[in-house]
């Protein structure tokens, strides 16, 4: 009964540190590996315009769904006017204001965005479009068009390929010269194939954006055709029929609204210029987290101060090193003294590094033990030699310090990071066993503490480990699973098949 | 690897991860540990509950009172001076007479010459806790030193051998005897270098030892044959070992015994947390024998019925 207690609790454990760990991983993007880096590009709009003598409202469509790309974050530089987003039928609309403004003007808007393939069009399926007034003779030329391309097509997708490669043809029939007269511009065009569409209830509608590529001074608009087929979006080039957008192409706005309008002003010119740059992973994944306004399970020690931060970096391994200590005590069955004594050693070989650890350690141990055995000769009661023992630790502490400089090696003034009531407590327990049971025994549990200090030490300073913990520490509530279950391991440990190998053998 | 865990779990060998789950935290609660951690409520239990204990001549509680260990022994030629809260055996000092020529000398076990000063020296670490389980201050017992039955005297060296008997849920389930060697400085610790001989439960009569996990046939010191040494009273021993689990109220305990030359049979101390290496003296593993006390588990039985059902399951 106790035993299913047990797996529940360390299944319910596993799963919710799993699930949040997931969660974060896969949604919130925070990433497995250090200095993971993501493409960040920073778009900016540059809107010029000379003032006139009145107030002046200036609209800028700007990025609403853009699928492919996730919103980093986006502002912008106006001196003097007044800021607000709004939604319009196009998408946001970015809307500046000021009563009076003289000459000319330059108002910036900036967004950056890197790429995440999670976002989608998130578009609901739209109404079929009513069909378009067109006036004689457009219209019979309109219908005679749409009625020759559906003869000619399948489904949505064939129908508009067919359809932009008849607006196309460099030798137009009649028809399509006729409603193509008055199309001057790209964004003209467009609305033609656009109409022809709705004729035939095709929803379609126009997206203008730009193909993210390095660095540009000047990037241009690009219309593309939108259709929807009852399932999803399909993007077609309009000068080619083309069915896939070109490779990072950022979705600015859409619709057949101009990108720009300017309320009291003239000259109107908007400019793009594009940046790439690299962001850390998890600097975009704590955006992530506001946005979504998931803090409840992003929660990140990456919001601490940089400070604390290292210290959690440390304070977090420690149960690695718990771990490391539960398996090598129940299922491998090492010898050691005392319960986290290993551990915190461990810690203190982070600073000094392995091999001087390990050289430190000993002597300080040799040393203050055979200290101990003189104090020994003296009789004195517990609590005075423990105290005793714990002075002398600091002294030689200070001792090796002082040498180790003296003869220029400075790692050894790192031995001022080793607990030093540990080795004390160790050292005593470590002398006790060896009068009651001898040098062998008290010699091998030491070496038994050393060597779960090391394997400790070796876990404790995977840098990766340590990255992972340290960005998803709902991995705790994982190891916590594990340790409560290796609590009912009821298995031999490794050291007793060997304790009790007469026994197997017959 | 996994073929020596297969053939020992077929041959039911206890580990120590199944004793401590499943066997200790259930069976033995911790309120009841006092009893046998602190051995002096340990002898007061048992004298109430009419067994044969050593006679205890002192208990010194206070460093104030180690200058009254002189008054305590009296002219008393031998005694043992041990921890109320010692465990495997440590700190224990078996004296066993005094110099003839230099006064206020000891001679121990070993035969070193120990003196008076040396003595309460041991005596105030003690009280100071050096060996107690939890390191907090403890007590010193002074008691009878058990003149040890000529049974097992060719196979001891020095000291005292006892007799532990593992109890589950009030049945005596495996037994050994537990022999000082050199090694072990006279106790009759297996991890200090004591020889483990098993016990056959039926007759009481000893089978191979075990030596630091190996089995051997002799004594290493006395070259003596381990086995075959019939234990005496037996049926007494089980019996008195069977009643640990009504004056402790732990079911998984070890109870160990000593046989006195003029008093008999004598509980020296219990153990909640017996070791395992009973089982390789015995060459037999302990789950077995538990899973057919589980079966035959009788709540109303005396402990002098289960000591015969057990000497009946458990016959070689």
């Amino acid at each position: 009964m106790k035993q299913r207690y047990v797996y529940v609790l360390a299944a319910l454990l596993a799963v919710i540190g799993l699930s949040v760990f997931l969660y974060k991983w896969q949604v919130l993007g925070f990433p497995l590996i250090e200095d993971q880096e993501k493409s960040v590009w920073t778009i900016e709009s540059a809107v010029h315009f000379d003032s006139g003598p009145g107030s002046i409202k200036v609209q800028l469509h700007i990025p609403t769904l853009t699928p492919g790309f996730r919103m980093l974050n986006e502002n912008s530089v106006s001196r003097g006017y007044g800021f607000s987003i709004n939604y319009g039928s196009g998408g946001r609309e970015a809307q500046w204001a000021i009563r009076r403004a003289d000459g000319e003007q330059t108002i910036y808007y900036r967004i950056s965005v890197y790429e995440d393939d999670s976002v989608d069009e998130s578009d609901t399926t739209p109404p079929f479009p009513p069909l378009p007034v067109i006036n004689e003779p457009l219209k019979t030329a309109a219908d005679v068009l749409v009625a020759d391309v559906r003869d000619h097509s399948a489904d949505t997708a064939s129908f508009t390929t067919e359809l932009l490669r008849r607006l196309n043809d460099p030798s137009p029939d009649p028809n399509v010269e006729l409603l193509l007269s008055g199309a001057n511009s790209g964004a003209e065009f467009v609305d033609v194939a656009r109409t022809m569409l709705a004729s035939a209830r095709i929803p379609a509608r126009t997206v203008h954006g730009f193909p993210l590529a390095g660095r540009q001074r000047s990037a241009s608009l690009v219309s593309w055709l939108e259709v929807h087929d009852g399932d999803r979006w399909l993007y077609f080039n309009p000068a080619t029929g083309e069915s896939n957008l070109p490779e990072r192409f950022l979705v600015w706005w859409r619709g057949n609204e101009p990108l720009v309008s300017v309320e009291g002003g003239s000259n109107v010119q908007v400019d793009f210029a594009i940046q790439a740059n690299h962001l850390d992973a998890v600097a975009i994944a704590e955006t992530q987290v506001s946005q979504r306004g998931a803090s409840a399970v992003g929660f990140s020690l990456y919001s601490l101060p940089i400070q604390t931060q290292a210290v959690y970096a440390v304070l977090l391994m420690i149960p690695i090193g718990a771990l490391v200590m539960v398996v090598m005590r129940n299922i491998v069955g090492i010898d050691a003294f005392g319960t986290f004594m290993p551990v915190l050693i461990a810690l203190a070989f982070r600073e000094t590094k392995l091999l001087w650890g390990v050289i430190l350690f000993t002597t300080l141990v040799a040393l203050g033990l055979s200290i101990r055995f003189l104090l020994d000769r003296l009789r004195l009661l517990l609590v005075p030699r423990l105290s005793a023992v714990l002075i002398v630790v600091v002294i030689l502490m200070m001792l090796i310090s002082l040498a180790s400089h003296r003869m220029g090696m400075e790692t050894g003034l790192s031995v001022a990071l080793f607990p030093m009531v540990i080795i004390a407590m160790t050292i005593e327990r470590m002398s006790v066993v060896w009068e009651e049971r001898g040098a062998i025994d008290a010699i091998r549990a030491g070496l038994g503490s050393l060597l779960v200090a090391i394997a400790a030490y070796i876990f404790m300073g995977i840098a990766w480990l340590e990255h992972l913990i340290f960005t998803f520490p709902e991995l705790l509530l994982v190891i916590l699973a594990f340790v409560v279950l290796v609590g009912r391991y009821t298995g031999y440990r490794l050291t007793e098949l060997r304790r009790f190998k007469e026994l197997a053998a017959k | 690897m996994f073929s020596v865990a297969r053939q020992l779990r077929e041959k039911g060998v206890l580990g120590l991860n199944e004793r401590n789950a499943d066997f200790i935290m259930r069976l033995n609660p911790r309120r009841f540990y006092p009893r046998v951690d602190d051995k002096a409520l340990t002898k007061e239990l048992a004298i109430a509950a009419g067994m044969a204990v050593p006679d205890l001549y002192g208990i010194i509680e206070h460093q104030v009172q180690v200058r009254q260990f002189t008054e305590m022994v009296g002219d008393l030629k031998s005694f043992v001076i041990k921890p109320a809260q010692g465990s495997g055996g440590d700190g224990i000092l078996v004296v066993t007479g005094r110099s003839e020529r230099k006064r206020d000398s000891f001679r121990l076990s070993s035969g070193m010459l120990i003196s008076k000063g040396e003595i309460e020296h041991h005596i105030s670490n003690i009280v100071g806790g050096q060996y107690s389980l939890s390191g907090n201050r403890d007590k010193a017992l002074i008691e009878y030193c058990v003149h040890f039955d000529p049974t097992f005297a060719e196979v001891s060296y020095q000291g005292v051998p006892d007799i532990r008997v593992v109890v589950y849920r009030g049945y005596p389930a495996m037994a050994m005897v537990r022999l000082p060697t050199r090694e072990s400085d006279g106790k009759a610790n297996l991890h200090q270098g004591a020889v483990g001989a098993g016990v056959d439960m039926g007759t009481g009569v000893t089978l191979k030892g075990v030596l630091n996990d190996e089995i051997v046939e002799e004594h290493p010191d006395t070259g003596a044959l381990v086995s075959g040494v019939e234990i005496p009273q037996w049926e007494f021993i089980l019996q008195t070992s069977a009643k640990g689990l009504e004056v402790t109220g732990l079911g998984y305990l070890g109870v160990d015994m000593v046989i006195d030359r003029d008093r008999g049979p004598l509980i020296l101390e219990m153990n909640a947390r017996p070791g395992l290496n009973i089982q390789i003296a015995n060459g037999t593993g302990l789950t077995n024998r538990i899973a057919r006390i589980d079966e035959i588990y009788d709540a109303s039985a005396t402990p002098e019925e289960r000591a015969a059902i057990s000497r009946r399951e458990f016959k070689l």
